[in-house]
């Protein structure tokens, strides 16, 4: 177990290494979080609430779900897909340890330096700003917690689907950028999900993506509560149990057709 | 003793397909494609003893790189048996890694953002050394490879011979008994080199570290290695003795005549020296004459002394045969006589 907590610390080390990377996304995600509160300032017009969701809860959850999103994101399909295509996965190989459990530490130690250096800071800073509401319950902060760690293993799964596929794709640069666009529509990080259409609403409770962003930012802006914030997070334990046979599968094929590309 | 490396019947296909030519041809490959299969690796034999130190060298595109792959556990062999450390690399491959060593000249295994020492902190946590170990052995490497001024700077920084002098010292940091070095010093320059030999040696001789040397620089295996695995098109060409080697393809010597009359004629020579056992090659000059000849004091003696009595000459140069030159004979015959 030290080997992969080890991990976090080195990506600590190299989330600092370059500094540009997180100055630039501070600002990238303010621009982004001010661009939908305006946006959806504009929709609202003077209506009180749409879908059973008031103006402070809308911009409350455009700014939790953009935060949130700091944590859970990473690049880790990318870099799968990388380290397949220049061979470097072989190094990984000669390594005693579980090279996806490794990836997974890689994504979290990102995950935990945004959560602390830039989504905890960055909160404070946009609820000066904008008008947000945070909930005084305690219960709500716990299943906030609960439900980003889930949200995270999810994504995570995902990339690392998506990485893996590299192995049978060989290059598969526009499946990652179609999961990215995917992930940011069907997860409710632009929309939430009771906006959609009935039929897409159905739909989309039979695909992992709404245990993402939707459940967090729900529970966070109260939206969910009670026994609707335990069967949402219930709903993310499924999906985080039943995305483990894909990519078990995938992995014990991959590693039977390893072939190392570039020598 | 016990094999530390058994390679029986090792054998590695893969599957390639041609792409027809043309536009049509393009067409018609996103339906259906010519598949063929090659094997890279075929039917190999071959066993290691521990302390060893083996070159396995080869051509291009031999099969060098795929059978050290299998030997470590990334590739799985099509067929054949492979036993390395008492262990089947690919079945059990988290505890077989803890055993081995691996340096590939090509690629880093450093963590090129962050400092050397932060990666040998994580390697150490990664193979399970106890403090009390790692100083022991690596206080040791890191003086030896002289790399100590360079631990607190990132990898992207370091130079070529700088970052392969850490590699190396990263491959080590677990004590393994066997190591595999894949063209450790391609692109280095000769003092890096020299002491990168030395290391090697000094390893060997102080832990009995096995080691399994692949490289394109002759002068490498001759300085380090005993023996030697010649590998072309997937096969075991010879595997011996360097010195075997020598004494079979080497054993003469070559005599370079420049003479000062350029009419000379390849008739006109052996006319001169009738008697002796010699072959007259001409060189890339019409008054230069390369006489090949054993490797035996009174025939070279003879043959200089009647050419030079018989034809004026302005230059003379005895060279011995060189490892490369027999390794180049090899390559071009594709077999290995005696």
């Amino acid at each position: 177990m030290a080997k992969y907590i080890e991990m976090i610390r080195i990506r600590f080390l190299m989330m600092l290494a370059y500094r540009t990377n997180y100055y630039s996304g501070i600002l990238i995600y303010s621009i982004n979080i001010g661009a939908y509160y305006f946006l959806w300032g504009a929709i609202y017009g003077g209506s009180e609430s749409i879908e059973g969701i008031s103006v402070t809860q809308m911009t409350t959850y455009v700014a939790v779900a953009w935060m949130a999103r700091a944590f859970y994101f990473n690049n880790i399909d990318r870099e799968i897909a990388q380290e397949i295509k220049e061979g470097k996965v072989a190094i990984e190989f000669i390594r005693p340890y579980n090279y996806l459990v490794m990836k997974t530490m890689q994504g979290l130690g990102e995950g935990l330096f945004r959560l602390l250096f830039f989504s905890v800071p960055g909160m404070i800073i946009v609820a000066l700003v904008f008008p947000i509401s945070f909930s005084a319950s305690i219960e709500t902060w716990g299943y906030f917690a609960i439900a980003i760690i889930f949200s995270f293993i999810i994504n995570t799964q995902i990339n690392i689907l998506t990485g893996v596929l590299t192995f049978f794709l060989f290059n598969n640069d526009g499946l990652i950028r179609a999961k990215r666009v995917i992930i940011d529509l069907f997860s409710g990080l632009l929309l939430p999900i009771s906006f959609y259409p009935g039929w897409a609403q159905e739909l989309m409770n039979f695909l992992p993506f709404q245990a993402i962003s939707y459940i967090p930012s729900m529970i966070f802006t109260d939206g969910f509560a009670g026994s609707e914030a335990t069967q949402a997070i219930l709903f993310q334990i499924i999906w985080a149990l039943l995305l483990i046979i894909p990519i078990q599968l995938f992995w014990l094929f991959a590693k039977k057709r390893l072939v190392v590309q570039g020598g | 003793m016990e094999n530390i490396i058994h390679v029986e019947q090792l054998r590695k296909e893969f599957k390639s397909y041609s792409s027809r030519s043309g536009l049509k041809g393009a067409f018609r490959d996103l339906f259906t494609r010519n598949y063929k299969i090659m094997p890279a690796v075929n039917d190999i034999s071959f066993q290691v003893q521990p302390g060893e130190m083996v070159g396995y060298i080869g051509e291009n595109g031999a099969g060098k790189s795929t059978s050290i792959k299998m030997l470590t556990g990334i590739l799985t062999p099509t067929s054949g048996m492979v036993s390395v450390n008492g262990m089947n690399p690919h079945k059990e491959r988290e505890r077989f890694v803890q055993t081995i060593g691996v340096v590939f000249g090509q690629r880093s295994q450093l963590w090129w953002d962050i400092a050397v020492q932060e990666s040998f902190r994580l390697l150490k946590k990664v193979y399970n050394v106890s403090d009390q170990a790692y100083k022991d052995h690596m206080e040791h490497v890191i003086e030896s490879l002289d790399i100590g001024p360079l631990l607190d700077k990132p990898v992207r920084k370091l130079s070529l011979g700088q970052r392969m002098r850490c590699e190396l010292a990263a491959a080590l940091l677990h004590n393994p008994t066997l190591l595999f070095l894949d063209e450790p010093t391609i692109g280095l320059d000769v003092l890096v080199k020299l002491k990168i030999r030395n290391f090697l040696k000094e390893m060997n001789e102080r832990y009995n570290t096995t080691i399994l040397l692949t490289t394109h620089d002759l002068s490498d295996i001759e300085a380090l290695c005993d023996r030697v695995i010649m590998l072309d098109e997937g096969s075991v060409i010879y595997d011996g003795k360097l010195a075997q080697l020598r004494s079979n393809w080497g054993e003469g010597k070559q005599i370079q005549f420049q003479f000062a009359d350029s009419n000379i004629t390849e008739l006109k020579l052996s006319m001169v020296c009738n008697e002796l056992p010699v072959e007259w090659v001409q060189g890339n000059r019409n008054n230069i004459w390369i006489a090949s000849v054993k490797n035996d004091e009174s025939v070279i003696s003879a043959l200089i002394g009647k050419v030079v009595a018989a034809h004026k000459i302005t230059d003379i140069k005895i060279q011995e045969i060189t490892t490369e030159e027999i390794i180049r004979n090899i390559y071009e015959e594709g077999i290995v006589y005696g």
